[in-house]
């Protein structure tokens, strides 16, 4: 175990542990492998989660009933305010890629690290730096920020509050963005193993490249608009200022042309978990490899188109209303193929229902109510009924927290025991996944129907005919609570004690499956050649 | 663990160029502006572009072009292993920034004198479009200025590993800094019509 040249079978706690000065804190932090930048992305994304968590069950106290109940109006404002830069910026938007991108993206694609690993240290630094900096804004300067993650103007010119360092903040996440999604283009173009043509990436190499691309290509509207909200605060420029010539419209503009095609930066990595996990819990090929695939490219280009949506209400022409109404429904197409191939992947697979499989099943279904809610609000006529109302928030609840975050959890149970070589305990796993997805349907529907009948968003009151509906909502969100409790729990023990795991122990297909749990330093010992797909399992022997 | 020292230059040339891309797009988002706002009112940008000192601003347009070339020089001096030719060529080039840069503090040290910065009374008491014009004028050229900043220090910094005589793979970083500076050159190109000419 001394033995300074890592072999693959050799060591069997693999890149974990190189014993001696490899398992110090220095070594983790200084270290340019791809496996465990992406742990320790993973370790601060869970903790901001739960933090996040912890700010989202105080919000639903709040609604428990009408009036004050726990914290008065500004202090309201400040929580939503810092549960949404939290859950988008700290946890839904880096999650998936950061985290899994960087654990699973070189293994996947039969390569030793990223293209450049030194980089992509330096973005978890940049990452960690804004988080720390978000945080601090909350005890500095003249108060946590209580503008909602969207920073709209005037408001978020004018205020008091410490809204500049929170917008520093985020301009420094959405620089580590880019240089992830940058390493992520430039790994995938260049560093695939001998035999591994686009035809045989797998669905979730193809899911983080279109990610990365619009990482790379909206991200930089985002940073531009903060850099003018600072101006806007700090110099006085008047951009957005009616009395002085600018117009709010114009960052409502910019501020979407980022944040519509951010939203599939959250869940098309999300879309690619799935697409691996359905293969290999149906012990079939999966269905439209090249419609699932390209769909993915798809919805990254559409979904660059719609952003006008967010401003139906705002004052925008007929003609630009209708456009954007109709653009709206055509990336719903591409994301339809994708769930239309994937029940086609289940049809006559022989489904093992393994957590995994819980998971990304519900992903789909959640997702699925998301996305046609997204639809009502798409649509002009209906959106102006529902918009800013808990319609709206049970829509993107839907889709951030049943879709992508159900598929976050889906990869942790997929590919945890890849990583430290241990499983969980599944049937407590099994129960965790029952009560998050009771909870999540109860707390989010009923908000969904609070907001048709008009219940506002970002409110901490409201008329007592809304009261029933909240305190059924809020007690959703405890049983929610309850099993992410649960899940995380037995994900702990599963990784400090489970029982050891073999190199593949769902039966996959894909390259990460063939090298020992965990994995060894520099991923291969001998240079993987690919010789078939990454769903044949029959070639690879697994079926 | 490191990796072995095996460069893929065809895939940092790559990175750089997705870089260059989210460098564009940055400043994309204040020629958005600048679109949207001249057409609204096109009289008050008339009228405020009309001020801007048009000899300083062809001189900082010949200083960057140049540089550019210089550039493009170095880097096929050192193709060639011509380094004190490559050395000298830096050298010329991390000179035009710092003229290009004195002479923007002279723009907006003049325009400051006459009252004219975001904010200031005479903006404040003249037409919206105006106000407007110089917010986007003194953060963009505000932008690129820090641009120009930054590559001249890249420059510097690779002209200082090339006479350390480092051999890993020194020519693709100055491929990729001379990328860099095509860039802020570039941009200005699009600023100087924007500001100084057509209005
Ligand atoms: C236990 C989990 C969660 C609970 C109980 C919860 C609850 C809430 C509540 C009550 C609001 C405020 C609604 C309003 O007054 O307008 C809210 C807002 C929000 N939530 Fe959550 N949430 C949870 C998880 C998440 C997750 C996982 C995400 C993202 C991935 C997320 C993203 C957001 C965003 C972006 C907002 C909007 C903030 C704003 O209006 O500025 N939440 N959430
Ligand atoms: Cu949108």
């Amino acid at each position: 175990m001394t033995d300074p040249t890592p072999s693959a079978a050799g060591s069997d706690r693999g890149f974990l542990a190189r014993k001696g000065e490899g398992s110090t804190i220095l070594a983790w932090i200084t270290s340019t492998d791809h496996k465990r930048i992406g742990l320790l992305y993973l370790y601060a994304i869970l903790s901001f989660f739960l933090v996040g968590v912890v700010l989202g069950l105080l919000l639903r106290l709040e609604l428990l009933a009408p009036g004050r109940t726990i914290v008065d109006a500004q202090t309201y404002n400040a929580l939503f305010t810092l549960h949404g830069v939290i859950m988008i910026f700290l946890f839904i938007i880096p999650g998936i890629p950061a985290a899994f991108g960087n654990l699973m993206l070189p293994l996947l694609l039969g390569a030793r690290d990223v293209a450049f690993p030194r980089l992509n240290l330096f973005s978890w630094y940049l990452y960690m730096t804004g988080a720390l900096l978000a945080l601090t804004a909350l005890f500095t300067g003249g108060g946590p920020p209580d503008t909602g993650w969207t920073f709209y103007v005037p408001f978020s010119a004018r205020t008091t509050t410490n809204v500049s360092l929170a917008v520093t903040a985020v301009f420094i996440l959405g620089f580590s963005s880019i240089l992830t999604g940058l390493n992520f283009v430039t790994t995938t173009h260049r560093l695939r193993a001998r035999g591994m043509g686009w035809g045989r990436l797998p669905l979730f190499v193809w899911s983080l490249y279109a990610t990365a691309w619009v990482q790379i290509l909206a991200t930089p509207i985002l940073a531009i608009t903060l850099i003018l909200i600072l101006a806007e605060r700090l110099l006085g420029t008047g951009l957005f200022d009616p009395a002085r010539g600018g117009d709010p419209i114009m960052f409502q503009h910019l501020f979407w042309i980022y944040s519509h095609p951010a939203v599939y930066i959250m869940v098309l990595p999300g879309m690619g978990v799935v697409s691996e996990i359905i293969p290999v819990f149906s012990r079939k090929p999966v269905f439209g490899y090249w419609a699932i695939a390209l769909s993915s490219i798809a919805i990254a280009g559409a979904g660059s188109l719609v952003w006008g949506h967010h401003m139906f209400t705002s004052g925008m022409s007929d003609m630009a209303i209708l456009v954007f109404s109709f653009l709206t429904f055509v990336v719903a197409i591409p994301s339809a193929i994708k769930v239309f191939n994937w029940v086609a992947t289940l049809y006559k697979g022989s489904i093992a229902l393994d957590p995994p499989m819980l998971f990304a099943l519900s992903f789909v279904l959640l997702f699925s109510i998301g996305g046609l809610s997204g639809l009502i609000l798409g649509a002009a006529a209906t959106d102006i009924h529902v918009h800013d109302t808990h319609f709206v928030v049970g829509h993107f609840h839907y889709v951030m927290f049943g879709g992508t975050g159900f598929a976050f959890f889906a990869a942790l149970h997929y590919w945890l025991p890849k990583i430290y070589g241990r499983m969980y305990n599944k049937r407590v796993a099994t129960i965790a996944w029952g009560f998050m997805f009771v909870g999540i349907n109860i707390l989010y529907f009923f908000m969904q129907v609070a907001g048709i009948r008009g219940m506002p968003r970002r409110y901490y009151d409201y008329l007592p005919e809304f009261a029933a509906l909240n305190q059924i909502a809020t007690v959703g969100s405890w049983i929610l609570a309850f099993g992410l409790f649960l899940m995380f729990g037995n994900l702990l023990r599963g990784v400090l004690s489970g029982e050891p795991v073999g190199a593949n122990p769902w039966g996959g297909a894909t390259l990460e499956w063939t090298v020992p749990s965990p994995p060894p330093e520099e991923n291969f010992s001998v240079e993987p050649v690919v010789t078939h797909g990454p769903y044949d399992f029959r070639e690879a022997g697994v079926l | 663990m490191s990796l072995a020292p095996h460069r893929d230059e065809a895939g940092d040339r790559l990175g750089m160029w997705l870089f260059l891309f989210t460098e564009l797009l940055l400043f994309g988002g204040l020629f958005l502006l600048y679109g949207v706002y001249l057409a609204r009112t096109p009289e008050d940008f008339i009228r405020a572009g009309g001020e801007l000192d048009l000899v300083l601003g062809t001189a900082n347009t010949v200083l960057l072009i140049t540089s550019s070339l210089t550039v493009a020089v170095a880097v096929s001096a050192l193709q060639k292993g011509a380094r004190s030719l490559t050395l000298g060529m830096l050298g010329i080039t991390v000179l035009c920034a710092l003229i290009f840069l004195v002479n923007k503090g002279f723009e907006w040290r003049a325009k400051i004198d006459h009252d004219i910065y975001p904010g200031s009374k005479r903006l404040l008491a003249g037409e919206g479009g105006e106000s407007v014009f110089y917010s986007l004028y003194y953060l963009t050229t505000g932008l690129h200025a820090l641009h120009v900043l930054l590559g001249a220090a890249l420059l510097g910094w690779v002209g200082f590993r090339i006479r350390g005589g480092r051999r890993d793979g020194e020519g693709a970083v100055l491929e990729n800094v001379g990328l860099y500076w095509h860039l802020v050159d570039l941009v200005w190109i699009f600023i100087f019509p924007l500001y100084y000419l057509i209005l």
